[in-house]
């Protein structure tokens, strides 16, 4: 048996990955399910609040690479149980990798590119520590 | 990621630990969760991106979030992570020591209980949320 075999590290992965987001997804629920309005208090101010602090900025980014890359990993597993036609099998594993990739890249973007104080948006939508007007 | 034709599934059901007992049904709802969550999450980075665009956009569509209906859709979402959740550490443990193996099926109803005592913390407080004032 090949130490370094995909599935071997697919395996090792699907369970370190999986530790880990418990963790990082209870804490994503508790601040944005449960503190203070629960779901009713996410709007803008909120989430480029949270955007603004290198803390929660590097805490998003990890929950987006693991969480993107368990569940596509998942995903491929539940295609090779029930996909045998290669044909089909093939188009629906080169779309899973197009779709991860994308949403990877688009959500790291948005974690680090985020303007909280955007131009010309009403400072009532905008977090507190913008410079009014 | 090889792609072979046409290969059995990789999950075999082994006589008397699975099929129709417990092992069958975990494996059942993990797969079934896991999927779910998968979806849910394509969608989430997607309207997290509109965060990026302009505050009023993210701001009417996290509003849909809000309804009754999504907020007992999330509550649907946190049923399904929370199982997903203690089910993969149950999994880990019954792949990595002889006790929990043993012990499978009792740790099985240990992932239930667990389950429902999060469940009963959560709803009252996400309800209110989403139906009080
Ligand atoms: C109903 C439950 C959920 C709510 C209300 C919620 C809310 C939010 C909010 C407000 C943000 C913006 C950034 C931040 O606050 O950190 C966000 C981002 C994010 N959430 Fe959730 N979330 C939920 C469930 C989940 C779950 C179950 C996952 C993982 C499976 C997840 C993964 C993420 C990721 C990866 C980001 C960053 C997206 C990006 O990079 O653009 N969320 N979520």
């Amino acid at each position: 048996m090949k130490f370094f075999r995909f599935d071997r590290l697919a395996w090792i992965f699907m369970r370190v990955s999986g530790f880990l987001l418990i963790g990082l997804i209870f804490t994503h629920l508790i601040v944005n399910l449960m503190q203070d309005g629960g779901v009713k208090a996410i709007d803008f101010a909120f989430v480029a609040g949270k955007l603004a602090n290198p803390f929660w900025q590097w805490f998003d980014v990890t929950l987006l690479w693991l969480a993107l890359i368990h569940g596509s990993n998942g995903m491929r597993v539940v295609i090779d149980d029930y996909v045998y036609r290669t044909g089909v099998k093939r188009f629906l594993l080169v779309s899973l990798v197009i779709s991860t990739t994308t949403l990877i890249v688009l959500g790291t973007l948005v974690i680090f590119t985020l303007d909280p104080c955007p131009v010309g948006s009403p400072a009532d939508l905008l977090p507190s520590f913008c410079p009014a007007g | 990621m090889s792609i072979k034709t046409p290969s059995k599934p990789k999950t075999v059901f082994r006589g008397t630990l699975y099929r129709g007992h417990e092992g069958m049904w975990s494996w059942v709802l993990h797969r079934i969760t896991g999927i779910a969550i998968y979806f849910f999450l394509l969608v989430h980075v997607l309207d997290t991106a509109t965060v990026r665009l302009d505050p009023e956009l993210y701001n009417a569509v996290m509003a849909s979030y809000k309804t009754p209906i999504m907020g007992l859709g999330e509550a649907a979402l946190v049923a399904a992570i929370v199982f997903h959740a203690f089910n993969g550490l149950r999994i880990i443990l019954v792949d990595m020591t002889a006790w929990a193996s043993r012990h499978h099926r009792t740790l099985f109803y240990g992932v239930l209980v667990l389950w429902a005592v999060v469940m009963i913390a959560f709803l009252p407080r996400h309800l209110m949320h989403v139906f009080g004032g």
